[in-house]
């Protein structure tokens, strides 16, 4: 487990007014990691991406990315070089195309968005119309490829979420809750999309679906009240007294979603 | 030293003359989210019907006072339940919109009503007078403006602050949803929060008409220099309203005085200014 | 489809190139106003239709170049190539300080705003006399030449100015639909994800709202030109509300819906006010109703009376004026 270091955050913390909501979160992320991030409702998950993402600014401590600090860098300079989120509600373009909201994904991605005068047509930019067509094939969503996205199923457009992300070519992919409100079968689906991912991929997934989550994580983080509880081999994580004491709180088990 | 008493006494008077004229403004804005460009047309309206009122007999101001922001507030009700409530479904920008065209539309009716003469309203004589205080002569319906406007924020203050419908205005304020989820009838909440920003905007109307007096445009003056005071002040805060339109009347009132010609510029400079300091305004929350 | 456009647009072009034939001056004066506050209405359309910003100060950029060219007309040359060039760049220059300030906020803040500096900008012109002329405006502007060309003759310079719609259209025709446009609709539909997948959306704001600028610069220069007066209305904020409007009723978002809102207008002012004062209220009680029941103004009535035509025909490429509405959600 020799591999280098990629994200690196060093005593984070970030508080609203007086409201602590993360404290001093210290970890490091090896590159190709696939980290699955659980915690009760209101752990700090989501501030956490935001914290990532740059969406916020910590209150306290240092974010590395290869070994850059990056803590102050705004979010479109971290989608830039390689730090992409999703989002937990669906946060598309909902009045334009599927394609064009993997265009504009595209478009950025190739350096492309400051041509002013060449009208964005398959004539000219063949290589952003065939990338696009090829992802949105290996997604299962060529038929939906000139749909406007609202008037899409909810699964449809959680999966364009997804995409969008996966689109830009991260290197770091932060997903929070990919399979929220998904029924079983899409769930299925995108699960197993996601193990076709590069290796060289590193992940880090928010999920409520412990089973998915243990499925696709070969490192587990247990946030909670803002802190981290356990950090570890997920193994580690399902046998651990504390988090099955708060996830049973929460009416659930770990041992059973095996 | 007399000079700048005086001064101050004027750019406190005015200062709480544009707060009761913002105040409503103010409210509806923080509450519907709703930017009603025809709020100058509402206390134009209330002047003008002021000056109908006291105009054969000045005591009648005391009239005045009562029946013209009552009007105002009927015609804002009749605004919100024909034309308002037919774009909420359409979003924000719609309203603004909207609003703006009654702007339009306000303008001819009144100049079609009263004429577009500059008008004026006179003050019995009771408030025409001048009242001394630490040796000084003030004109008496300054002070009066001054009284009037700090029981009035007072007043909202305590209403926002204290009470079972100010909590419901503060709701309303972050999530329109938990209002309807706590069995508030969320239409009878808008339509009365819009018929008393109609009522406050025909009250400062009345109370600004004999010092400001009448004149075509009227309202659009107002309006922009109400627009300044909510941007200044911050949404949804009466402090930072009231604290706004003090700053506002100072600052209009003594640049007018030295140096007259720079006046409006300095005002919206300030706007600027504080708005790229403090983008959410002196002491207003945070806008989605 | 495609082919057909191109024919519509060979047509109408070609009936405008002709109109001075069968159009009696008043008329095509009428027309000339109507191609400079297209113009007009065509650059506010970028930022509010386009961009999803709502500039209520549109006016600002139009008097600043409105005066440019009227005072180096007076002063200097009345050559085309003196002020036409002078308007653009004092525009660009004012529309890049004012942006500045203009892309710290959002929402209603970005309309009182843009608001402020207009009002700001029409005092200054208002009080500096001596440049401006103050309240009585600046007259006797000399008509405008080009090369040997004095285009004092209204064909002459009907002709100049479809010309310079014409480019001023086609580039913004273009504009839009390049991947630059495509970002600023993405904007205008949601910033926060457009900053998710890399965008520098600042820069592009403020790119668009200086374009805006800058043609709204042109557009006033022409009007000078054209009329050889100038006063501090023009720059008054209900000249802001005036554009907006056009921008509205034509159809937001659309290329085709600012000049027709600007016709519209334009020929409605020209009718009415030869029975009534009231324009106000006539212009005030339309623009509500096409807030309220057509907010895809003028271009989206056409589009739905198409679609009914012919059900057959999805618009998926087509313009999409209604996003402009949900921008504030």
């Amino acid at each position: 487990m020799n591999r280098e270091s990629i994200l690196k955050v060093e005593g984070v913390g970030k508080s609203f007014g007086g409201l602590e909501i993360l404290r001093n979160i210290t970890f490091d992320v090896k590159k190709g990691e696939r980290i699955g991030i659980i915690g009760p409702n209101g752990a700090g998950k989501t501030t956490f991406y935001n914290l990532l993402a740059g969406d916020l600014d910590p209150s306290k401590g240092t974010i590395y990315y290869c070994g850059q600090n990056i803590t102050n860098l705004p979010n479109y300079k971290r989608a830039n070089i390689g730090i992409v989120r999703t989002f937990q509600k669906n946060n598309l373009l909902t009045d334009l195309t599927v394609l064009d909201n993997l265009l504009l994904v595209l478009q950025r991605k190739e350096g492309l968005g400051n041509v002013w005068f060449k009208p964005r047509v398959e004539k000219h930019y063949s290589i952003l119309f065939e990338k696009a067509r090829e992802l949105l094939s290996k997604w299962g969503l060529e038929k939906q490829t000139h749909k406007i996205v609202k008037s899409l199923s909810y699964g449809e457009q959680r999966q364009i979420e997804i995409l969008l992300g996966i689109a830009t070519d991260p290197k770091v992919l932060l997903l929070d809750e990919p399979t929220a409100g998904m029924s079983q079968a899409e769930t299925n689906y995108i699960v197993n999309l996601l193990h076709t991912l590069p290796k060289e991929l590193t992940l880090m997934i928010i999920e409520h679906d412990l089973e998915v989550v243990f499925g696709l994580s070969d490192r587990m983080i247990v946030l909670y009240n803002g802190g981290i509880l356990v950090d570890g081999d997920p193994q580690i994580v399902r046998n651990d007294k504390r988090v099955n004491d708060i996830y049973i709180g929460q009416g659930e088990s770990l041992s059973a979603s095996s | 030293m007399d000079i700048i008493g005086a001064q101050l006494v004027n750019g406190v008077s005015y200062g709480l003359l544009l707060f009761v004229i913002t105040c409503g403004l103010a409210l509806v804005f923080g509450i519907l989210g709703v930017l009603n460009l025809a709020h100058g047309s509402l206390y134009m309206i209330g002047a003008y019907i002021a000056y109908s009122v006291t105009v054969n007999s000045t005591e009648n101001f005391w009239i005045a006072l009562i029946i013209a922001p009552i009007a105002v507030a009927l015609l804002s009700l009749l605004i919100e339940t024909t034309l308002l409530r037919l774009t909420y479904h359409l979003g924000h920008l719609s309203q603004v919109l909207l609003t703006f065209g009654l702007a339009y539309v306000f303008h001819d009716l009144a100049s079609m009503v009263w004429g577009s003469n500059v008008l004026t309203v006179a003050l019995p004589p009771s408030l025409s007078g001048t009242t001394t205080l630490f040796n000084q002569n003030f004109p008496t319906y300054r002070l009066v403006v001054i009284g009037i406007g700090l029981v009035l924020a007072a007043a909202l203050w305590f209403i926002q602050e204290k009470t079972r419908w100010g909590a419901i205005i503060r709701a309303g304020l972050c999530d329109k949803e938990m209002i309807s989820a706590l069995g508030i009838n969320i239409k009878l909440v808008l339509t009365i929060v819009f018929i008393i920003g109609g009522f406050l905007a025909g009250f400062g109307g009345v109370i600004a008409a004999p010092i400001l007096g009448l004149y075509p445009s009227m309202e659009f003056q107002t309006l922009i220099l109400a627009l300044v005071v909510l941007v200044i002040g911050g949404l949804g805060s009466i402090a930072g309203t009231f604290a706004a339109s003090i700053l506002i009347g100072l600052v209009e009132t003594f640049s007018k005085y030295l140096m007259p010609e720079l006046s409006l510029f300095l005002v919206f400079g300030l706007m600027a200014v504080i708005l790229v300091v403090k983008p959410n305004g002196l002491l207003g929350k945070k806008v989605a | 489809m495609k082919g057909n456009h191109s024919i519509k647009f060979l047509f109408i072009f070609l009936l405008m190139a002709l109109s001075p034939f069968f159009l009696s001056l008043f008329h095509l004066n009428l027309l000339i106003e109507i191609l400079i506050l297209g113009i007009f209405a065509l650059s506010l359309n970028l930022l509010v239709g386009y961009t999803g910003l709502v500039s209520l100060g549109h006016a600002a950029f139009f008097g600043i170049g409105a005066y440019a060219s009227g005072i180096v007309a007076k002063e200097l040359s009345p050559n085309l190539i003196a002020t036409l060039p002078v308007s653009l760049l004092v525009s660009i220059l004012v529309s890049s300080i004012i942006g500045m300030f203009c892309m710290k906020v959002s929402g209603f803040y970005f309309l009182m705003l843009t608001l402020a500096f207009s009002q700001m900008i029409y005092s200054f012109i208002h009080q500096s006399t001596d440049l401006t002329g103050g309240t009585n405006g600046l007259s006797g502007i000399p008509s405008p030449q080009l090369g040997g060309v004095d285009f004092s003759n209204p064909v002459f310079l009907y002709y100049l100015i479809l010309l310079i719609f014409a480019a001023v259209f086609t580039g913004l025709s273009v504009l839009v639909r390049s991947p630059f446009g495509q970002v600023l609709i993405g904007i205008r539909e949601n910033e926060t994800r457009m900053k998710s997948m890399g965008y520098n959306t600042t820069l592009y704001k403020y790119s668009s709202f200086i374009i805006a600028g800058a043609l709204g610069g042109v557009a006033g220069s022409l009007y000078t030109n054209f009329n050889g007066f100038i006063s501090p209305s023009d720059v008054y904020w209900t000249m802001s509300g005036s554009v907006l409007i056009m921008v509205i009723i034509g159809g937001a978002g659309t290329m085709a819906g600012p000049v027709l809102g600007a016709g519209l207008i334009v020929i409605l002012e020209t009718i009415v006010s030869s029975y009534t004062n009231m324009w106000m209220l006539i212009i005030g009680v339309i623009f509500i109703l096409f807030v309220v029941f057509f907010p895809k103004g003028i271009v989206g009535i056409g589009n739905s009376l198409v679609n009914n035509l012919a059900k057959s025909k999805p618009l998926y490429n087509e313009s999409k004026p209604e996003a402009v509405y949900k921008k504030d959600a």
